[in-house]
């Protein structure tokens, strides 16, 4: 794929335990994201969006886990990183904004001295520029009276203005790359939009790399230039959010995408109006795992494994019906 | 925070008042005549009726209750029956030996409990965490007053390497900071160690596995924390319940060390309680149950505001 990738993830499996009750959380994700580029990763819940986000910083409990494939962040081989140059990378390199925010904080410590906390670590400056350099970072995002807030505690502020302190605690590094696990999905409609433009923005100005998921199109819309369509563990759709909306081609994009026009438009809507359920992770089917679910499915589609099929310049889905499933889309979608 | 500790305080008055009528009301409700030990078997009506107006065991209770409260507000509780010496005295001199053990006891405990809780915290349902689990299990369910007298016998009378009694040379009951003194302490403090430390570590092994398995330790390690890193963050967030058990497992020792402090012969209050019992000494034993169980109602107090200025989350207000 392209040179300047700065992300770069080549089949990369993550399987929780072992034996008959081992759960394959992630089945050979590859996934490049260039520099400057915002990439949504959606799918339902389940579909291992956070697993896979959570590889790139390696924060799966290194005992109960097994992890293959590769992963390059900024050039760093992320999986053979020695335990402390893993944590140099964390933060300084790669930093990640969680759904909720009340629970990622350390509630007993104040969110500025969390800041402050981590620009020590990483830049070893005295406390008092770590403290003026918080106090910037959370002009940035926009967050009012900012040296009141800075003394504040997790519990002390309200939901839209903590996902703006966990926003300047991940940027505190100036790290190239941000991880986003739905970070909007707990917030309220108005807030959700104000926390993905500020986004938007600092990708702009900071030239940010993002890994944005979500399980709302409508979120993944509005700040991503490609999305990634996870199923049981797989990207089984990628290309640019036009195409994507446009003409997608695997039947469960398509399935996603008529999901949300038939449904209500609530934003943060669990995408659950797909007849049947996700397959457990832990016996997963041969072939297609979406074939039980798929009104395109045929044998073929339930043995071996299935191929990226390429459609385009940067389109490409995992599905062996590709040649009937650009057929003319029923429903107008617009992007 | 200063009008928050007062406001502590003001609220430990009543819940002080009802504590000195419950303690009186047990003491006096209990059967047998509290001068039975003092008089001669033989002793005339007379004399009877003359000791009984002057220790005022004539009037009725109420009158009874509010003189003693009267005056326990002023310092003075009164005289003790068997040893006709100043109660005041007698539980305060016992009330400082048995601090003085207890916490030392409280301090031991609260070390190598928070060292069994966090090992078995961090290294759960391996072979370290049963092997300390186990341990603070045994502190828990051993009879301490077997252990002490294990250990008197192996470190006392077959090492030689400590005494065996009292709280000082020759058995005296004034405590003083040097090494003479000091050595008296070992045994009765280690015994009595080993209660907090089990409850300390059960406390502190839940506290931290409870900790760890919360999404913010994932946060810690996403923004590059160490591992030592985390741990002072799991500290901090294990320390202000750890910290008030400890408080409470001192106030318990305070007063419950009754066996502890009869094998020892440590000339504390729960030494001074067993004598005050048995020799039905009521001015003693109700001077002694109102300090302890005051100190106990301060000692909440105290592990109250400390708490809360070390947990943000619980309010000031
Ligand atoms: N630490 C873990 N141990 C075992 N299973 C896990 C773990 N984390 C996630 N899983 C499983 O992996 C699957 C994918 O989870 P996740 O990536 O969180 O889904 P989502 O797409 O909603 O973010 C789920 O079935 C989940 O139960
Ligand atoms: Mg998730």
């Amino acid at each position: 794929m392209s040179q300047d990738a700065i992300i770069e993830i080549k089949d990369l499996e993550v399987v929780f335990g072992s034996g008959s009750a081992a759960v394959r959380a992630v089945n050979g994700v590859s996934l490049c994201v260039e520099r400057g580029q915002t990439v949504a990763l959606i799918g339902e819940s389940g579909s291992g969006k956070s697993v896979t986000l959570r590889s790139l910083l390696r924060l799966h409990a290194p005992k109960r886990t097994s992890i293959k494939g590769s992963i390059r962040v900024a050039g760093h081989d992320v999986l053979s990183l020695s335990s402390s140059a893993l944590s140099d990378f964390r933060g300084e390199v790669c930093s990640m904004i969680f759904q909720e925010p009340l629970l990622a904080l350390d509630p007993v410590y104040s969110v500025g001295d969390q800041i402050i906390e981590s620009i020590q670590r990483h830049k070893g400056c005295s406390r008092a520029e770590a403290n003026k350099k918080a106090l910037a970072l959370f002009e940035r995002v926009k967050i009012p009276s900012p040296e009141r807030r800075l003394a504040a505690y997790p519990h002390e502020m309200s939901g839209g203005m903590r996902q703006r302190a966990m926003i300047a605690l991940a940027l505190a590094c100036d790290p190239q790359v941000l991880l986003a696990d739905e970070p909007t999905t707990a917030l309220d409609a108005t807030v959700q939009i104000q926390i993905l433009l500020l986004l938007r923005e600092l990708q702009k100005t900071l030239g940010l790399s993002i890994v944005f998921v979500t399980h709302d199109i409508g979120a993944a819309v509005e700040v991503a230039d490609r999305i990634a369509v996870m199923y049981a563990g797989q990207i089984v759709e990628e290309g640019d959010v036009r195409t994507i909306m446009r003409a997608p081609r695997h039947p469960y994009t398509k399935a996603l995408l008529q999901s949300r026009a038939h449904g209500s438009l609530d934003r943060g809507q669990r995408l659950a109006t797909i007849p049947g359920a996700p397959p457990d992770l832990a016996k997963l089917p041969p072939g297609c795992a979406f074939a039980p679910r798929c009104a395109y499915a045929q044998d073929a589609c339930r043995e071996g494994t299935i191929a990226l099929v390429s459609l385009g310049e940067s389109h490409g889905a995992r599905c062996r019906r590709t040649d009937v499933t650009h057929l003319p889309h029923t429903e107008s979608v617009e992007a | 925070m200063i009008l928050f500790i007062l406001r502590r305080i003001l609220y430990a008055i009543p819940i002080m008042f009802g504590v000195a009528l419950v303690c009186f009301s047990l003491v006096h409700l209990a059967p047998g005549d509290p001068l039975v030990s003092v008089l001669p078997p033989d002793a005339s009506a007379e004399l009877q009726k003359q000791l009984r107006t002057l220790y005022g065991f004539d009037r009725s209770l109420p009158e009874q209750f509010f003189s003693w409260i009267l005056r326990a507000v002023t310092g003075d509780l009164g005289t003790s029956i068997a040893s006709s010496r100043s109660v005041t005295e007698e539980v305060f001199r016992a009330v400082k030996n048995t601090l003085i053990l207890a916490s030392f006891a409280t301090l031991i405990g609260f070390f190598f409990g928070s060292l069994f809780g966090f090992v078995a915290g961090y290294f759960r349902d391996t072979f370290v965490d049963k092997l300390a689990s186990f341990i603070s299990v045994m502190g828990v369910s051993v009879p301490h007053y077997w252990l002490g007298m294990v250990l008197v016998i192996i470190f006392a009378a077959q090492l030689n390497w400590l005494p065996a009694t009292g709280a000082g040379p020759g058995g005296s009951a004034d405590w003083a900071w040097d090494w003479a003194h000091m050595r008296h302490l070992v045994l009765p403090a280690i015994t009595m160690s080993v209660i907090p430390m089990g409850i300390i570590a059960r406390t502190v092994r839940a506290l931290v596995a409870d900790t760890l398995a919360q999404e913010f330790i994932i946060g810690l390690r996403a923004m590059g924390l160490t591992d030592f890193g985390v741990f002072r963050h799991v500290v901090k967030n294990v320390a202000p319940t750890a910290l008030a058990v400890m408080g409470l497992q001192l106030g318990y020792l305070l007063g419950g060390s009754i066996l502890i402090e009869t094998v020892f012969s440590w000339p504390g209050t729960g030494f001074l309680l067993n004598s005050a019992i048995f020799q039905r000494d009521l001015p003693l034993l109700q001077g002694t149950i109102l300090v302890l169980a005051i100190f106990f109602v301060l000692l909440n107090v105290l592990v109250d505001i400390l708490q809360s200025t070390l947990d943000p989350r619980i309010t000031r207000q």
